[in-house]
Parts: structure tokens; C-alpha cells; sequence
């Protein structure tokens, strides 16, 4: 579904602040793979995910996603196949637009837009429908204001305009690091159900190292803007929080550092 | 007293149009976009030329309009394509239009007295000149307001909020982004320039000086609309846009009749404005003064 083939990505580059975030970097994702993503900081995940989401261009090798060439195609086009989650609230919604309007723009993802209603009643019946199902009981304020809604609600409301016409590739971007435990768990858990439901290709990026073992099917881990550990399968299944921090030492020769990881 | 009042009820609907312009920019888009000091003057130069040569006063209207979308555009292109800062911009194609427009008129100033305009219609039909403009404007700007109303609540219009709101978020929707910025700036400026034809053929005189100071004006009429006459929902804020601007003409008309210079005019409106933006920082300020004063810890 998704194939990386040796992307390298230098900031600043020729400057003396040229720092190579990702170089050399291969990945290649089955349909349906839910991959979870840990690292240092300043590994290269979000760099990594911003690559292939076309947030900026990559300086070598390329990107497919399901057989399509999206190495040079701009953000706006790729959204077209790409649903995402940031760390922060505010960035996966429009906060002076209703709830509704919100779905509405994320239900013409990949849609040549016209100037026909930007929202019709029947899509108003399947978006309270949606809602409901998130059981935080936005489906009776759809008018109101996402800026008025807490991070869970907005984080919550995100998730479900990345899924909301079903893309090839879900990308989840520390999703829950800005939430309190208890509203953290909760999203996690719609992440799952969205990704099982829809059978997503999913890359979705954690500091906590517990989240990393306990979802998804397979776990990538990153230093200095590489993989350097690919877990799968039956060995995902059995991995222990202890287990990677010892494999990560073994394979980069260094300790583990992300000093929110070790927290939780 | 009263023509006085009705005088500025008349200019003010016409520099309404120009004021929804700022607002489509100032707010929707999140762009302090000072083309529209040369787009209202441009808009004036190509009616008052056009009109003064025997063209239909229609068509010349029409064509201020045009002449603005373009303006629009350049300020788009240089703004997103060539990643020059919007205001950094905006002053560009403002500056630029300074030459332009003395080239549309061939010199500083252009006179249509005595000579047909978009509201002589309305006057053989036995109207005033004030009240032929009142007319015109109004149903100019209902026409405008209603337009509006619905062009923002189409996909491309949600698409240009979202796009002023959050562009990240619209292009991860898929939203083109420089496209919906470029858009909205020559939709801004095409009604800027239609503003500023029909008030060169209302006061009979084309002026290059006219653009000075208009973005302020218009920030004004933007503000004092929002402030008295609510946000509730768009088209409240639309409506609130034209109130703003009448209310801004008539407080002008009365500062000039109580004897303030006309010369101190654009110092009033800065400081005006000045206050009004600020305001946000004063009400930080006096909050916890009202709380201190109220003794409580609420
Ligand atoms: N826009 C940028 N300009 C310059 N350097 C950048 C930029 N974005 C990232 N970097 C650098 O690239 C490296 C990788 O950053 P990235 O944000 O991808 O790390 P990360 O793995 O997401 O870390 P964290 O866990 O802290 O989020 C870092 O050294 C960072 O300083
Ligand atoms: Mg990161």
C-alpha cells in the first residue's frame, strides 16, 4: 500500500545548520497494516510522516502509495488518499467553523469542490449518525463552533473527518500526547475501531512505549532518521516494554532517549 | 442637519461595498491586504477614463470591477506563488497601481461633471442626486450581501474559510490553498474597485489621491459594524458590515460639522482604529481590575 524507497530529507541544507532528519530511509506497508512508530526525539518521525503526507518535498527517492507515484504530487492532492491526525488539537480543524461545516469539508476530501451547497441536508442525517457513534455527544451541536470544543472533542472530530471518506493511508501524528490520560485512552480505543472497521493502512506515531506494543500489528522504531527495528507479527505480539528498550540499545549502541517515553 | 445625515447614509452604502471587500481579506482570509488602497482609486481611474469617453456608465462600472479582480490577482500570485508576505505584497501591487491608474487617467484627476454616470437613471426619474445614490447603493449592496451570502456558503466559499481559518487542516482536505487565497483577494478587490467607481460617479471626480488611507477606513467600518451590530452569524455579519460602514461616515459628518478640520480626518480614523484593536489588550487588562474591585475570586 505504501512504499518508501530511500527517501532522504536535509533541513537548511548547505547552511551550518544543515541537520539530514531522514536519510536513507526504506519502509514498505501492507494493505491493512497498522504500523506504530516510536523513537527518540528528533528521530525523524514526524519529519518521516510529513514526507509522505506532502507537508514538503523529499531531496531523494520516492514515494508510492498503491502503485501511485507521490514524490513531487503537492499536500492538497495527496489529501486526496491521506487521512491525518496531528499532536495538536487546533491543527486538524477549522475552530470558526461548526461542527458540521467541519465534516462537510472532509467529506469533499479528494472532491472537485463547485458551487453547489457546501452542505446538504441528507449529509446532515449521516453526520449525526457518525457522530453518535463517537458517544461524546456532538451529534446535537452540530452548529456549534469546534473552537469551542475541549482537545478530546477536536482530537476525537479530527479522527473522524481523516476516516470519513475512507483514505488509503491513515497517519496519526502523536494523536493523544496533548490529551489527559482518561480522554487519551478514549481516542485510542475510536483509533482502533476506526482502523479496524475500515480495514486502514495506518502509520500512527507515539511516545508511549506501552500504546506502541498494545496496538497495531507491527512496531517501527526510529533513531537519527532511520528504522533500526521492524517487530512483527507473532514476535509484536509478545514484546515487552523492557525487550524493546534493550533491542534499542543493542542496535543503535545507545540509551533510549525521549524524555516523555520513559514517563508512561 | 438631516441632508447631512443623509448624505453619509448615501456614501456609506457605496463605501460599504469596499468594506465587505476588506472583510472577505481582513477576516475570512486572515490578510491585512492593502491593495485595496490602490484597487479603489484604480476602480475610480477606469470608470471616471471610460465614462468621460463616451463609454456606457454601466459597462464602465463594470469594467472598475475587472480592473480590480486584477489587481486582486497580481497581489494572489505575488502573495502565494512567488511566497512574497502578504502585506509585503499588497504594498507592491498598491504602489505599483499608483503608476497604473495615473496612466488609466493620463493625469492626477478626472472630472465627470455634467456627464452621465450609473445613477443619472435613477435622477430622470426624479429622484435627488442624494437620494438617486442612496437607491443605487442599497440595491447594489443587498444584491452584493445576498451574493455573497450565498457564495460563501457553496464548497469553494467553505473552502476559502477554511482556508483563512486553518490552512493546514484545508489542505489536508484536499483544499488548493494558494488557489482559495488568490480567489478571495480578487473577489476583495474587484468589489473594492466597483466601491470606488461608484464613488468617483457619485461625487462627479476621479481623484489618484482617493486609495490614501482607505484600507483604514475600512478596518474602521469593518470594526465599528462588528462591535454595535453583532457576529451572530454571517449574514448578520454581512449587515453588520454595511451598518458599520454608514454608522463610520455619519460619525465622520458629525466631527466635520462640529468644526474638527478636515485635514485632521485620517488622524482621527488611525487613532480610532487603533483603539478599536486594541481593545482585546484593555479588556485583559481591566478584567482583573474588575475582579479586584468586586472583591470576589471569580
Ligand atoms: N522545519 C524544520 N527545520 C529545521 N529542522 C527541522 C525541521 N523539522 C524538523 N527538524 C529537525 O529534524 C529532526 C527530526 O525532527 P522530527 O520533528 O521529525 O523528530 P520527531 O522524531 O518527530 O521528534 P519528537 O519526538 O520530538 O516529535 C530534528 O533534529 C529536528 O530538529
Ligand atoms: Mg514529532
Amino acid at each position: 500500500m505504501l512504499v518508501i524507497n530511500g527517501i532522504e530529507k536535509k533541513f537548511n541544507a548547505g547552511t551550518v545548520n544543515e541537520k539530514v532528519a531522514l536519510s536513507n530511509f526504506n519502509l514498505s506497508l501492507a494493505e491493512g497494516d497498522f504500523v506504530t512508530v516510536i523513537g527518540g526525539n528528533g528521530a525523524g518521525k514526524s519529519t518521516f510522516l510529513n514526507c509522505v503526507a506532502g507537508v514538503f518535498g523529499v531531496d531523494k527517492g520516492s514515494i508510492l502509495i498503491d502503485g501511485l507515484d507521490v514524490t513531487k504530487l503537492p499536500e492538497h492532492k495527496r489529501s486526496s488518499v491521506i487521512g491525518r491526525v496531528f499532536q495538536d488539537p487546533m491543527m486538524g480543524t477549522a475552530g470558526n467553523m461548526g461542527i458540521e461545516e467541519n465534516l462537510a469539508l472532509a467529506y469533499r476530501r479528494g472532491k472537485t469542490r463547485s458551487l453547489s451547497w457546501g452542505i446538504s441536508n441528507k449529509e446532515r442525517e449521516i453526520y449525526k449518525e457518525y457522530l453518535s457513534h463517537l458517544d461524546l455527544g456532538l451529534e446535537n451541536r452540530l452548529h456549534a463552533k469546534v473552537g469551542l470544543l475541549s482537545g478530546g472533542q477536536r482530537q476525537a472530530l479530527t479522527l473522524l473527518m481523516a476516516t470519513l471518506k475512507k483514505p488509503k493511508l491513515l497517519l496519526l501524528d502523536e494523536h493523544t500526547a496533548a490529551l489527559d490520560p482518561k480522554t487519551a485512552d478514549k481516542v485510542l480505543q475510536l483509533s482502533d475501531r476506526f482502523v479496524k472497521e475500515g480495514n486502514l493502512t495506518t502509520l500512527m506515531v507515539t511516545h508511549n512505549m506501552r500504546h506502541a506494543i498494545e496496538h497495531g500489528n507491527r512496531l517501527i522504531m526510529m533513531h537519527e532518521g532511520r528504522v533500526i527495528l521492524d517487530i512483527k507479527g507473532e514476535e509484536k505480539q509478545q514484546l515487552t516494554v523492557e525487550d524493546l528498550l534493550k533491542r534499542f540499545g543493542q542496535v543503535s549502541g545507545e540509551e533510549f532517549a525521549n524524555d516523555r517515553a520513559l514517563l508512561s | 442637519m438631516f441632508d447631512i445625515i443623509l448624505g453619509a447614509i448615501s456614501l456609506g452604502l457605496l463605501w460599504a461595498i469596499m468594506t465587505i471587500g476588506v472583510y472577505i481579506t481582513y477576516r475570512i482570509l486572515d490578510i491585512a491586504d492593502l491593495t485595496v488602497e490602490g484597487s479603489i482609486a484604480m476602480g475610480a481611474a477606469i470608470a471616471a477614463f471610460s465614462i468621460f469617453n463616451g463609454m456606457n456608465p454601466f459597462i464602465a462600472t463594470c469594467l472598475a470591477f475587472v480592473g480590480g479582480m486584477l489587481a486582486g490577482l497580481v497581489t494572489g500570485i505575488l502573495h502565494t506563488k512567488l511566497k512574497i508576505p502578504a502585506l509585503l505584497a499588497g504594498i507592491l501591487t498598491m504602489i505599483a497601481l499608483y503608476s497604473v491608474n495615473l496612466r488609466i487617467m493620463g493625469k492626477a484627476n478626472l472630472s465627470l461633471l455634467r456627464i452621465d454616470t450609473v445613477f443619472t437613471p435613477l435622477e430622470n426619474l426624479g429622484l435627488s442626486p442624494t437620494n438617486a445614490v442612496m437607491l443605487f447603493g442599497f440595491i447594489s449592496v443587498m444584491a452584493i450581501v445576498g451574493l455573497l451570502y450565498w457564495f460563501f456558503g457553496t464548497e469553494i466559499g467553505c473552502a476559502i474559510r477554511a482556508t483563512g481559518d486553518n490552512p493546514q487542516m484545508a489542505r489536508a482536505q484536499g483544499i488548493n490553498t494558494n488557489n482559495m487565497i488568490i480567489l478571495g483577494l480578487v473577489i476583495s478587490n474587484g468589489l473594492v474597485a466597483l466601491s470606488g467607481s461608484l464613488i468617483a460617479q457619485s461625487q462627479s471626480f476621479a481623484d489618484i489621491q482617493m486609495g490614501i488611507g482607505s484600507i483604514v477606513i475600512g478596518l474602521a467600518s469593518v470594526i465599528i459594524g462588528e462591535v454595535i451590530f453583532g457576529t451572530r452569524n454571517f449574514f448578520n455579519c454581512l449587515i453588520s458590515l454595511v451598518l458599520g460602514a454608514i454608522t463610520y461616515r455619519i460619525i465622520i459628518a458629525l466631527v466635520l460639522k462640529m468644526g474638527m478640520p478636515a485635514n485632521d480626518l485620517k488622524l482621527f480614523t488611525a487613532i480610532t482604529v487603533a483603539i478599536a484593536l486594541s481593545l482585546p489588550v484593555f479588556k485583559t487588562y481591566l478584567r482583573p481590575l474588575k475582579k479586584s474591585l468586586r472583591g470576589g475570586d471569580l
